[in-house]
């Protein structure tokens, strides 16, 4: 680099001179209008706006102008200059995007290659159900209750006000379970007093003997009867059991509780159907049928448009409801006088059969996972 | 119980109009389930007329008896061609009619019931113009033994019959639930259904003029009351035994699902199911002396109708004369004492018997029966003579019968008496129905109420299920219909939610089947076999189970003790169609003994009159076996499929151990792996798993023998820990823990430790060496070989370093180091291989 003048010699620089700071300024926006890519532009960055570019030689030759003529020389050279900076950072910021899109559509990838290396479980479907339904109860401020499935038969029959002998009690098909000691020969006629828990009422028994009243539960569970497996029978399936016991309960509020359930399980706007029946522990006693939500009873009588969900019969068995027999709450400790109660009861493996169009019961209990996959974590 | 609808409407008036299923749509909401209604022979179509026989020829030249005949059906004869008409000709290969005899006629273009349709087409030579009906080909019997010869004097040759033969009946099949006895008769049905249309009902009873009891009548003995309340015997003489049951009542028992034998037979049980008292007709002749009402003596001999031959308990009730016992009371007769086609004196009985000693003995003989059915579910005490008497009149009707004496012993029905609030029905309920409403439903039934309040309600006789208020209330209710009870949802008390447990269980499931398992629900039965299968040793505390006293399968009787068999089953099956790569989880009860001795203890059953006692209570608890809860893990194949990407993962020891722990991690605990033999696991291949000191389970690789003998696949593995032993309950909520913003310092260790260390005290020891800096600890590679030297290998952890308030220095981070080799050096022998500062 030249050092600063000093003298006042009024030679005129040429390289100063207006025309030819122009020149330098639209060669140097011409190559960089010109530099293809970002190493093309390094190039020009160099040439043009490096230390040994045109602009920044002509802008150390301001010293040698005379003081008078350096302001103006030096507005035109810092003009030039900044018009080329500003074009360079321009042209940078256009090749690098150019740039990025290559890349990135180089990279692109195929985002439908699967990409399942850690598979997915499910839980059965029962036992989401039974979750789903007690979630409604607890909801409402129920809570769940729970019993042994090997129980002894005062809870399953006696307690609940099923006699010895009557057919009520010998039509539920019973197991009976004898303890390892046991000596079969000498015992074999004798009852043990301890069943396979036939339904979920025994905990009923239960609830009121350890909780008390006012008692609201639902208790879902595992049960057993002497059923050989078919497309609609199992030895084994679930029940869910309601009972409520409190001062002033009415069958209008089972009737309300039933109805409300119903909802929640199929839908605004289901309707259910209650018919007088019979159970030791309930008095009155009804079945409850669900409106069919499939044909909505449009089947009944209509050969051209058979229903499978309901056989055509316009409505589902869901299943059994009362108001607690006195007797049972007696057995309880509890007074019939100042308490009364209803209890109702459902099978959740026949409402996962209704509900998600599960044909054969025996599909349930053979651990097949394409059963339970496609019904996930939660139903 | 099958109900012809005509007989209803012999004792109910029905609209005409309404038909079978309208009339089973109003019986439903009183409590009857109807299961069918069966319009038999609305696909007859045709004339069904009456044929004279006039001409026979017997057809000899075919392989069976064949005949052509000539029947004259009036109007309906054949066109002789010379402007008259001819007798038809009918081909027929029944031989049990002679000329002259009436017969039914189905004309060609009739549609038999079942749509068999009938044409003239030549068979056997002959053009058949027609067919000669049997009953079964009518649809109103299952005799095909011959055709039906009607009685002479039915009518003239060529009148429609289709009206009367019975063969258009509409059946409502009803299912009748256990309580209602009543209504397992057209009596009770009839009743029932004047309630739904109105109808007025005429009580068949009434219709019978009931005898007294007569001191000639045949001498009759209670001699244990508690099984027999009253025993009624009529006596019948002179039955002429070659007379068939009439036409109308065969075919009504068909309609009602009942096999004809013969007219003693049909009788009573046509009074059975009309009046619903079943009865039992004795051959007078046979019975030696008078009768005896009584329990059996234990071994007694008695061959019932059937000709098996039943050793009696002492419990049984039985009728007997001086020759011993000539019927299982209630249950069925011996074929000693049964009607024969020779009997002409009957002795008919009917009695009112404990239904819960029939209901014993039906099941001690398994031998249920129409008539301990009834009796089972509860017989009008009342109605013995009246049943009695109707069946000696059709005896005499349609035998040429006479009627004897009446006996009638044992005392008179005392029916209870119900003390009713009159406002219970509403409160109960939830419906405002006022006493007087009440009172009039209660009455509707047949119950006596004289005035009053409370009321005093008289139940009737054949109502013995009304025993309590709660009774009498679901009476109004199903009177006033329960679709009229309003919809009112409870307020309960505010209520806690789930329990920890239940919530713990739900996280169990999910956390599972996030992690790739599929839940299994197997039944709880197990064999022997499977004991041995699993290798469990002789003293297994396992193979105490508990045991079925009725399993479906002599196979399976036991209780599972483990939930590992039945899941292996479900492994195999899956395996077994063409599913390579799975994991399954069950969660369920194992029973486990620990309940008292029930042998040792007499069984206790308190009735239902109050809480039993706390001592009664926990007696009757102890009995129970241990349940607890199990969860169990078991997979095959490859945990992490082969795809694109490469090759899979094949499932190994280390996933079940890790189920294990995501199970354990649910309930916010760790579990302690450490090495065990135990069956049946790959001895090598095995951990114990604990909590603390707890054995809380097992996992790892199955023995191989284990996998051969249930089949599995090679390496198949599982896991099953007790849920029941995890602490869930009350567990102090979890603690946050505070977050270093200082940067952290790793330091690599290579540590020379012996090959039969377990890694776990190897960690351990680093730990609790490194002290409270120590943020984390990673195993990044394991080496054996020679560089190490035999039976020892080389274990590389990455130490992540941090202090929560300051950086560390470079001093800290090697004595922290230092410390936790130390005390691996300390514990386990390990010795430095060589460092990385971090």
């Amino acid at each position: 680099m030249s050092a600063p003048n000093k003298d006042y010699d009024p030679v005129e620089v040429t390289s100063l001179r207006e025309d030819q700071v122009e020149a330098m300024r639209d060669e140097a926006l011409a190559a960089i209008a010109a530099a293809v890519d970002l190493d093309a532009l390094r190039e020009v960055r160099t040439a043009h706006a490096g230390d040994r570019s045109p602009l920044r030689l002509a802008n150390a030759e301001i010293g040698a102008l005379p003081p008078a003529a350096r302001a103006d020389a030096g507005k035109r050279i810092g003009g030039a200059r900044k018009a080329v900076e500003q074009a360079l950072a321009t042209r940078q910021v256009e090749l690098e995007a150019d740039r990025d899109a290559r890349v990135l559509a180089d990279e692109r990838v195929d985002v439908t290659l699967p990409w399942d290396r850690q598979p997915r479980g499910a839980r059965h479907p029962v036992t989401s159900l039974m979750d789903r339904m007690a979630d409604f109860f607890v909801a409402m401020g129920w809570e769940v209750a729970e019993g042994p499935e090997v129980e002894t038969e005062w809870h399953n029959f006696d307690a609940l006000n099923f006699q010895p002998d009557h057919p009520a009690r010998t039509m539920m098909d019973t197991f009976f379970v004898e303890p390892p000691s046991q000596d079969r020969r000498r015992q074999s006629a004798v009852s043990t007093g301890l069943v396979m828990r036939t339904h979920t009422s025994p905990v009923q028994v239960r609830a009121l003997l350890e909780r008390g009243v006012p008692v609201y539960v639902v208790a879902p569970g595992r049960v057993f009867r002497t059923d050989e497996f078919d497309a609609t029978h199992s030895p084994i399936f679930h029940q869910i059991e309601g009972l409520a016991v409190d001062e002033g309960l009415s069958m209008a509020h089972l009737r309300g509780t039933l109805v409300h359930f119903a909802r929640a399980m199929f839908g605004a706007g289901q309707e259910i159907r209650w018919r007088p029946s019979f159970f030791p522990f309930t008095e009155p006693s009804a079945e409850f049928d669900l409106r069919c939500f499939a044909c909505r009873g449009a089947s009944v009588g209509d050969p051209d448009r058979p229903c499978r969900t309901c056989a055509s019969e316009g409505w589902i068995e869901w299943g059994g409801c009362g108001m607690v027999n006195p007797r049972v709450l007696r057995a309880c400790g509890v007074d019939p006088d100042r308490y009364s109660g209803f209890a109702f009861g459902m099978g959740v493996d026949r409402t996962v059969m209704f509900r998600h169009g599960s044909d054969d019961l025996r599909d349930m209990f053979e651990g097949d996972v394409r059963y339970a996959l496609p019904f996930g974590t939660e139903i | 119980m099958r109900a012809p609808l005509s007989w209803l409407r012999q004792y109910v008036d029905v609209p005409a109009d309404l038909s079978g299923r309208a009339l089973g749509d109003l019986l439903v909401p009183l409590g009857m389930e109807v299961e069918a209604v069966d319009e038999r022979g609305d696909d007859l179509s045709g004339p069904l007329v009456l044929g004279e026989v006039r001409e026979i020829e017997e057809l000899a030249e075919f392989k069976k008896p064949i005949r052509w005949c000539r029947v004259d059906v009036g109007p309906h004869n054949a066109d002789d061609g010379a402007g008259g008409l001819r007798p038809r000709g009918v081909i027929c290969g029944a031989t049990n009619f002679a000329v002259g005899d009436l017969v039914v006629v189905a004309l060609p273009g009739t549609v038999l019931p079942g749509g068999f349709t009938i044409t003239a087409r030549k068979t056997y030579g002959h053009v058949s113009d027609g067919m000669i009906c049997s009953v079964l080909e009518l649809g109103i019997g299952d005799d095909h033994s011959g055709i039906l010869v009607l009685p002479p004097g039915t009518g003239t040759p060529g009148v429609d019959l289709t009206g009367v033969l019975g063969v258009r009946e509409t059946v409502l099949d009803l299912e009748i639930t256990p309580d209602c006895g009543h209504l397992e008769s057209v009596r009770g049905l009839a009743r029932e259904t004047s309630y739904v249309t109105g109808g007025a009902f005429r009580d068949p009873r009434d219709a019978v003029k009931e005898p007294a009891p007569d001191p000639a009548g045949w001498p009759v003995r209670i001699d244990d009351p508690s099984g027999c309340r009253r025993f009624s015997a009529l006596t019948v003489s002179g039955l002429d035994p070659s007379l068939p049951s009439p036409l109308w009542l065969r075919t009504r028992l068909h309609h009602a699902g009942v096999r004809s034998v013969s007219l003693a037979v049909d009788v009573t049980n046509y009074v059975m199911l009309e009046l619903g008292q079943p009865m039992h007709a004795f051959d007078a002749a046979r019975l030696t002396g008078g009768i005896v009402v009584r329990r059996a003596t234990a071994g007694e001999k008695l061959v019932t109708i059937d000709h098996v031959t039943h050793s009696l308990d002492a419990d049984d009730m039985v009728v007997a004369d001086e020759t011993g016992a000539v019927a299982l009371a209630g249950v069925m007769g011996g074929a000693e004492s049964e009607i024969s086609d020779t009997t002409v004196d009957l002795l008919l009985e009917a009695a009112w018997w404990d239904p819960a000693s029939i209901g014993r003995a039906v099941r001690r003989h398994r031998l249920p029966s129409e008539a301990s059915r009834r009796f089972e579910r509860g017989v009008d005490p009342e109605i013995a003579v009246a049943a009695l008497q109707r069946a000696a009149e059709l005896l005499v009707e349609y035998g040429d019968a006479s009627v004897g004496a009446l006996t009638v012993t044992g005392g008179p029905y005392d029916p209870p008496v119900i003390s009713l609030a009159s406002d219970l029905p509403a409160r109960t309920i939830g419906l405002p129905i006022d006493p007087v409403t009440v009172t009039q439903r209660l009455q509707q039934v047949g119950c006596d109420i004289p005035a009053g309040e409370p009321l005093v309600v008289r139940p009737p006789s054949w109502r013995p299920d009304l025993r309590d208020p709660a009774d009498l209330v679901e009476e109004v209710a199903r009177l006033e219909g329960y679709e009229r009870i309003p919809e009112v949802v409870p307020t309960p008390p505010p209520g806690r939610g789930l329990t920890d447990r239940q919530r713990f269980r739900r996280r169990v499931g999910r956390a599972l089947a996030y992690t790739g398992y599929v839940e299994a629900i197997s039944p709880p039965w197990v064999s022997e076999a499977d004991w041995d299968a699993l290798g469990l040793d002789a003293s297994d505390p396992r193979r105490n189970a508990f045991r079925l006293a009725n399993p479906l399968s002599d196979e399976q009787p036991l209780l599972r003790t483990t939930l590992l068999p039945g899941l292996l089953r479900a492994l195999r099956r899956n395996v077994g169609r063409g599913l390579s790569d799975v994991a399954l989880f069950e969660t369920g009860l194992v029973y486990r003994s620990g309940g008292e001795d029930v042998a040792a203890g007499e069984v206790l059953r308190p009735g239902v009159e109050a809480r039993p006692a706390p001592e009664v209570l926990a007696r009757i608890e102890r009995v129970l076996p241990d349940q607890p809860e199990r969860v169990a893990v078991v997979l095959a194949g490859d945990r992490s499929p082969a795809g694109w990407w490469g090759a899979g993962r094949a499932a190994g020891w280390a996933d079940a151990v890790e189920a294990a722990r995501t199970v354990a991690a649910e309930a916010g605990v760790e579990l302690v792996a450490r090495h065990d033999e135990h069956a049946p696991w790959h001895p090598g291949r095995c951990a114990a798993l604990l909590v603390g000191d707890t054995l809380v389970g097992h996992a790892g690789e199955l023995h191989p023998r284990v996998v051969e003998a249930y089949g599995l696949p090679p390496r198949t593995c599982a896991a099953e820990l007790s849920l029941s032993a995890l602490p869930v309950e009350d567990a102090p909520p979890a603690k946050a823990v505070p977050i270093s913003a200082y940067p952290p310092a790793f330091v690599d260790v290579a540590l020379s430790v012996d090959a039969t260390t377990p890694v776990a005290e190897v960690e351990a020891a680093l730990r609790d060496g490194a002290g409270e800096l120590l943020e984390a600890l990673r195993l990044f590679d394991v080496y054996t070989g020679e560089q190490v030297g035999a039976d020892r290998r080389s274990l590389a952890y990455r130490m992540c370093l941090r202090a929560l308030d300051r950086t560390l220095t470079a001093q800290e981070v090697n004595d922290a180091r230092d410390a936790a080799v130390a005390e691996a050096t300390r514990r386990v022998g390990a010795v430095l291989r060589e460092r990385s500062p971090g």
